[in-house]
């Protein structure tokens, strides 16, 4: 069964095109990563998903229902939840507040009820903010509740992202360099964290990565783009062999950095 | 659906729980009201100063509304005070025989200025920052031009005179003193509402939008209908502000709405402490109040006051008292201390 289906997916940016007549698929509840060099269309094609940048043809279906023309509000109502690259946090919140932002979905009380704090405005804002908490404990930032998000540790801050994703309570999470920027240690506890949030909450997952060693130790599936068209797609190993992927990463005639490169998928294997 | 209301929770006083702000408040009220109580030596003057200065906390906490929560930088916001002095104007003056009570009247001036928000703003929010300033900059001008020619509505640049002064319960509200404590209750209702609503989801939406407005909508937020919401709830709180400005003087000229009310304002807003209340009113003190303490000095006044804005803005560049972010962790203890028999399951999951 597949949560998200992209069919002919393509996007131009005036001659440029970005993502070029894309074809993928992510299975409910997995792990699926996008690879790729810089500028192959990564984040363009998550910015298709989520409703930010309409694309001209192709269709993107996500339960069976298409997402083309949607606003990026409605598709998060539908259920995907994004981080960015560059951590877009409300600088300004508190981290508790970011997280209730991101509830906002899931709140029901009107203009009237905020001003007369009716009862069922108490009700919601204790349960939002219960709720908040706990996703606050879930990644991991106890006692951080009241720190302005800009004052926060750049790997607190990545994990603040996540929490405020996951307070939109989405079936697909899209990750976009979740380890971007983290020492091997970090790398290794956000690791550990992304499956957690995929065997624990049965988020489905895709992340866009270039640790290698990341993509290669989580993946169930992983599909490479260069210059907006898929390359290759397959399990680790599969891409991992794939001569069209070398290529695009180290140039043609790398073809003997294979076997390197197989090494690092496998130390990768044993990272936890 | 209207809302189930609670008298306990209307009058609930959710801003008041430190005991310094408690006692802050007390004080601040006590003064206020015993103000006009006092015979001192031009105490009508005072009077008029201090009411002037309610009127202009009710402006800025309306443009703090648009400006300091939401982000958007609205220079036109004269635009609604003329909307809603016009909408008094007309409907309680000789200049076409209506007399329509004020308590009547003002609801109406204060849609009326929302409607003008909200149809100014279905084109126009779409823009940010600097086009929105120009756009809504234009709007403001547009207004008072409009004001100056319908010549047959508004009687041109000789205004409308004569406007009815308010009926309460039998009494002719027309001295100072009258609009003084007018001002003051709607002051007090304002700040109310206007708190609230930044202390509830809403608000919370707000300031998402003002921190960045892609990501917000990226959360689920229909960032269309906030920022009318916010747009149209601003230009309302300034039509209100209008409607009880033409009933104070009882005759209004299109020069009332010109481009410097717009900007005392929003300067009022940026030395206050941009999305901050409590800054609001110290910004109108200082701008509007300041002034007048100064007029003793008469031609160093404007030299002196401009003196003291520079110093402000260098040694408190964020504004006097700069916004703070709602305490939540420490709030949910008070909570629980507040609603007994309602245990908090926050605390633990």
């Amino acid at each position: 069964m597949n949560i998200l289906q992209a069919d002919h997916v393509t996007k131009r940016f005036g001659g440029l095109v970005a993502v070029k007549n894309l074809d993928m698929s992510v299975k409910t509840q997995s792990i699926s990563s996008i690879i790729g060099p810089n500028g192959a269309g990564k984040t363009t094609f998550f910015n298709c998903i989520t409703g930010y940048y309409p694309f001209e043809e192709g269709d993107i279906r996500f339960d069976g229902r298409s997402l083309k023309g949607l606003s990026p509000d409605r598709i998060t109502c539908c259920g995907i939840s994004r981080t960015y690259q560059n951590i877009r946090l409300f600088a300004s919140m508190t981290t508790l507040e970011n997280i209730l932002v991101g509830e906002h979905p899931h709140l029901k009380t009107n203009i009237f009820d905020a001003i007369f704090h009716t009862p069922l405005f108490w009700e919601e804002e204790k349960n939002a903010l219960a709720e908040a908490r706990r996703l606050l404990n879930f990644v991991g930032l106890h006692d951080l509740g009241d720190q302005l998000a800009r004052n926060l540790p750049y790997g607190a801050q990545r994990r603040l992202e996540i929490a405020r994703a996951l307070a939109n309570k989405p079936h697909l999470l899209l990750l976009d360099e979740p380890t971007a920027g983290m020492n091997p240690q970090e790398t290794a506890e956000m690791t550990r964290f992304i499956r957690k949030l995929r065997d624990d909450l049965g988020i489905t997952i895709l992340l866009i990565e270039h640790d290698m060693r990341v993509v290669m130790g989580i993946s169930e599936w992983i599909t490479v783009l260069d210059y907006g068209e898929k390359i290759c797609e397959g399990t680790p190993q599969q891409v991992q062999r794939d001569i069209r992927v070398i290529e695009a990463y180290l140039g043609s005639g790398a073809a003997s950095m294979q076997s390197s490169l197989k090494e690092t998928g496998g130390a990768a294997d044993g990272t936890p | 659906m209207i809302p189930k209301i609670s008298f306990k929770n209307l009058f609930k006083p959710d801003a008041f729980r430190s005991p310094w702000k408690l006692a802050l408040y007390f004080l601040g009220g006590v003064l206020v009201i015993s103000l006009p109580l006092l015979k001192f030596q031009q105490g009508a003057f005072w009077v008029r100063v201090v009411g002037y200065t309610g009127l202009y906390i009710i402006l800025g906490l309306g443009l703090n509304l648009q400006v300091g929560l939401t982000g958007l930088l609205d220079l036109g916001y004269v635009a609604f005070y003329a909307i809603g002095a016009y909408t008094y104007a007309l409907l309680a003056s000789g200049q076409f025989g209506i007399h329509i009570s004020f308590w009547l009247v003002l609801p109406l001036a204060a849609l009326l200025a929302g409607i003008a928000g909200v149809l100014l703003g279905i084109p126009v929010l779409r823009m940010r920052g600097d086009y929105l300033a120009i756009v809504t900059l234009a709007f403001g001008e547009i207004v008072r031009i409009l004001a100056t020619n319908l010549k047959g509505l508004t009687n041109g640049s000789q205004g409308i005179v004569g406007i009815d002064p308010p009926m309460l319960f039998g009494l002719q509200l027309k001295t100072g003193t009258h609009f003084y404590y007018l001002i003051f209750i709607f002051l007090i209702v304002i700040i109310l509402f206007v708190s609230r609503l930044n202390r509830s989801r809403i608000g919370r939406t707000w300031t998402a939008l003002r921190e960045d407005e892609d990501v917000a909508q990226m959360m689920g937020i229909n960032t269309t209908t906030a920022k009318l919401l916010s747009f149209g709830l601003g230009a309302m709180i300034g039509g209100l502000g209008g409607a009880v400005f033409s009933a104070w003087q009882s005759s209004i000229f299109p020069d009332n709405f010109n481009l410097l009310v717009s900007i005392n304002v929003l300067c009022l807003v940026i030395i206050g402490g941009m999305g901050s209340t409590l800054g609001v009113v110290l910004g109108a003190v200082a701008l509007i109040t300041l002034p007048d303490i100064l007029r003793q000095f008469s031609d160093y006044r404007m030299l002196l006051f401009g003196l003291l804005l520079i110093v402000m803005m260098i040694a408190r560049p964020d504004g006097f008292i700069p916004a703070k972010r709602p305490p939540l962790e420490a709030q949910n203890r008070i909570d629980t201390h507040q609603q007994p028999g309602k245990v908090d399951e926050g605390a633990e999951q």
